[in-house]
């Protein structure tokens, strides 16, 4: 009786036993891990201390960001208000006025430019349909992507907002290579 | 006026409202919130439970923060316009909503798509489903306290989240696909980028699995909890991972081929155990069989076209529309009127990381849906929580929650 409660008793301990070295294992294997990990090399964009515009955010070429309004390389607006960019936006963002180009005042290169062109961005989804949809690649994706703000109306962005700097006619380009820089 | 119900019957006879102790129960149970602000509820769910000291009587979940309307949004867009809404339905699977969708509509219209456009897509598919398991092992991991792993999965996963910011511009609301095809070319690095990842993924696979599978608590916490029988996750229309960690064996990818799965060589991973446990085994294998399909996918990706021969449907190449009139009226008019869908309704089912996922989608002959429903798998696997939780600890529901990987906002949508 005595010799069978030990036996009993060992067996229990036995397993007791077995289940602290497993356990030890288990955690050992695992923590083996943290301890390879702690020597790799740390996987971080130091964005907002970061250094470039981005100030350490990595961007990819196609990231879709807060629109550009493009120039052409006569420094014209390449926006000529075909509103399809209005029309391919699901989130109806996009709000243009179209008007005449004089011949005192030429804005785009065709008949028509746009006088208001607003995107808001409380409802801009970055989808890219207006890009896509674009026949004179007069709006891209920029890369800004900041666009936070405390006042929802701010977010309201006007074509002076989103319209590239005018760098001139070629001839012109090295006089402001320096502002370039 | 027939007798219509108020809605505030509805709220009377919600089980949910009325989630006091049971009659009879005495003082012996409670009603305790968990959620929607709870850190382990994974979004905005809330679940009303009924707890007898420690031991949950009754899950109820309430479903609704995250309604967005998308289904009703759909039918005043054009069809090209559904797909970005496609995205922000389940957030962590995004191309396989937008695959869903796509493959819905040229059902409809009956389109052949290019092979490159379907490798392509599947390539991306199996990249999405890698992302969104390793979001559940990271997130499943922190709320049983191992927090390391999520570290880990999320490092990973910032990887893949930057080739479809390659390939799309965004990182999670790609709107990739397109109707017909695939909206850009992939850029020239992309598909060594992509074997970079796939060659490096099947060893951090490994150390997740070293990590978690031998870790006594882990162990603890995940066996034997949760039991789900083969017969009720039919039941309740369980579907995917949990399905198969409930011992039946059926994937859509290899039953119902869908986007050129059937050429693609994989094993399904089953269990039979149908605890929490089992859940993580399967996914975890599901995974490594992803990372094969995304290999065969890339080393049999074919050249050619990623569009459809369809200019009244797709939108011509940018060089195209440029140099060609009639490419140029094509594309007003597909941006400006869409295109017409024959009338007739679909269902289109894709295996999407978290079950079966479809879309019925019913056209009226013009250019915008009829209706667009989804049928969600988060949807069906959280009715399933009620028999999961039922008599097991508080501390499980967590457990569960996890192991069930729902997307808040395609249950809702």
């Amino acid at each position: 009786m005595t010799r069978g409660w030990c036996k009993e008793y060992t067996a229990a301990s036995y397993t007791v036993v077995m289940s602290i070295v497993r356990n030890i294992a288990g955690i050992t294997k695992g923590m083996s891990i943290t301890f390879r990990e702690m020597l790799q090399p740390t996987e971080v964009e130091n964005y907002p201390d970061g250094p470039g515009p981005t100030r350490g955010a990595v961007l990819q070429e196609r990231f879709r960001g807060a629109h550009e309004l493009q120039r052409d390389e006569n420094g014209l607006e390449k926006c000529v208000a075909c509103f399809l960019c209005a029309a391919a936006c699901p989130s109806n963002c996009i709000y243009i006025e179209a008007a005449e180009n004089t011949a005192e005042q030429r804005i785009s290169s065709a008949e028509r430019y746009a006088k208001v062109y607003n995107i808001d961005y409380n409802r801009c989804i970055f989808c890219g349909y207006c890009v896509e949809a674009c026949p004179t690649d007069a709006i891209t994706h920029g890369h800004g992507f900041e666009l936070a703000s405390l006042n929802a109306t701010n977010l309201v962005m006007r074509k002076e907002d989103m319209l590239v700097a005018n760098v001139g006619m070629p001839g012109q380009l090295a006089a402001h290579s320096d502002s370039l820089k | 006026m027939p007798d219509m119900p108020e809605i505030s019957d509805f709220v009377a006879t919600s089980t949910l409202l009325q989630a006091r102790p049971e009659e009879g129960s005495g003082d012996r149970t409670m009603v305790l919130n968990m959620g929607p602000q709870h850190p382990s509820t994974h979004g905005v769910l809330r679940l009303v439970i009924e707890i007898d000291g420690e031991t949950v009587t009754r899950v109820v979940p309430d479903i609704g923060y995250l309604h967005t309307g998308i289904e009703k949004t759909c039918e005043a867009k054009f069809y090209q316009q559904v797909v970005p809404m496609t995205d922000r339905i389940d957030y962590l699977s995004p191309m396989t909503n937008n695959l869903c969708y796509c493959l819905a509509v040229e059902k409809l219209i009956g389109i052949e798509i290019p092979e490159r456009a379907i490798y392509l897509r599947v390539l991306l598919n199996e990249l999405t489903r890698l992302n969104s398991h390793l979001v559940w092992l990271g997130t499943h991991a922190m709320d049983i306290g191992a927090l390391t792993v999520f570290l880990y999965t999320f490092r990973e996963r910032e990887e893949i989240l930057r080739i479809f910011e390659m390939v799309s511009g965004q990182r999670m609301m790609t709107s990739y696909f397109r109707v017909g095809g695939i909206a850009l070319e992939p850029p020239l690095d992309f598909f060594d980028r992509v074997r970079n990842l796939l060659k490096i993924l099947p060893e951090k696979i490994d150390e997740y699995q070293n990590l978690l599978t031998g870790n006594p608590i882990w162990v603890g916490r995940l066996k034997g909890v949760g039991h789900l029988s083969a017969a009720d996750a039919i039941a309740l229309g369980v579907t995917g991972p949990p399905l198969r960690a409930s011992g039946v064996d059926w994937d859509l990818r290899r039953d119902m081929p869908y986007s050129g799965y059937e050429k693609f060589q994989f094993r399904v991973p089953i269990s039979n155990d149908g605890d929490v446990w089992a859940r993580y085994v399967v996914r975890l294998e599901e995974m490594r069989e992803s990372v094969k399909i995304a290999q065969q996918a890339l080393d049999g990706m074919p050249g050619g076209p990623i569009k459809a021969d369809a200019p009244k449907i797709v939108l011509p190449d940018r060089e195209k529309m440029k140099t060609q009139m009639e490419s140029l009226i094509y594309h007003f008019k597909i941006v400006t009127e869409g295109f017409q869908v024959p009338a007739g309704e679909v269902y289109q089912a894709v295996e999407s990381p978290r079950g079966e996922m479809g879309y019925y989608v019913v056209s009226d002959g013009t250019a915008k849906p009829y209706r667009v429903h989804m049928r969600n798998p988060s949807f069906a696997t959280l009715q399933a929580l009620q028999t999961m939780c039922a008599g097991r600890l508080i501390a499980d529901v967590v457990a569960v929650i996890g192991s069930i990987d729902i997307v808040l906002g395609e249950i809702d949508r």
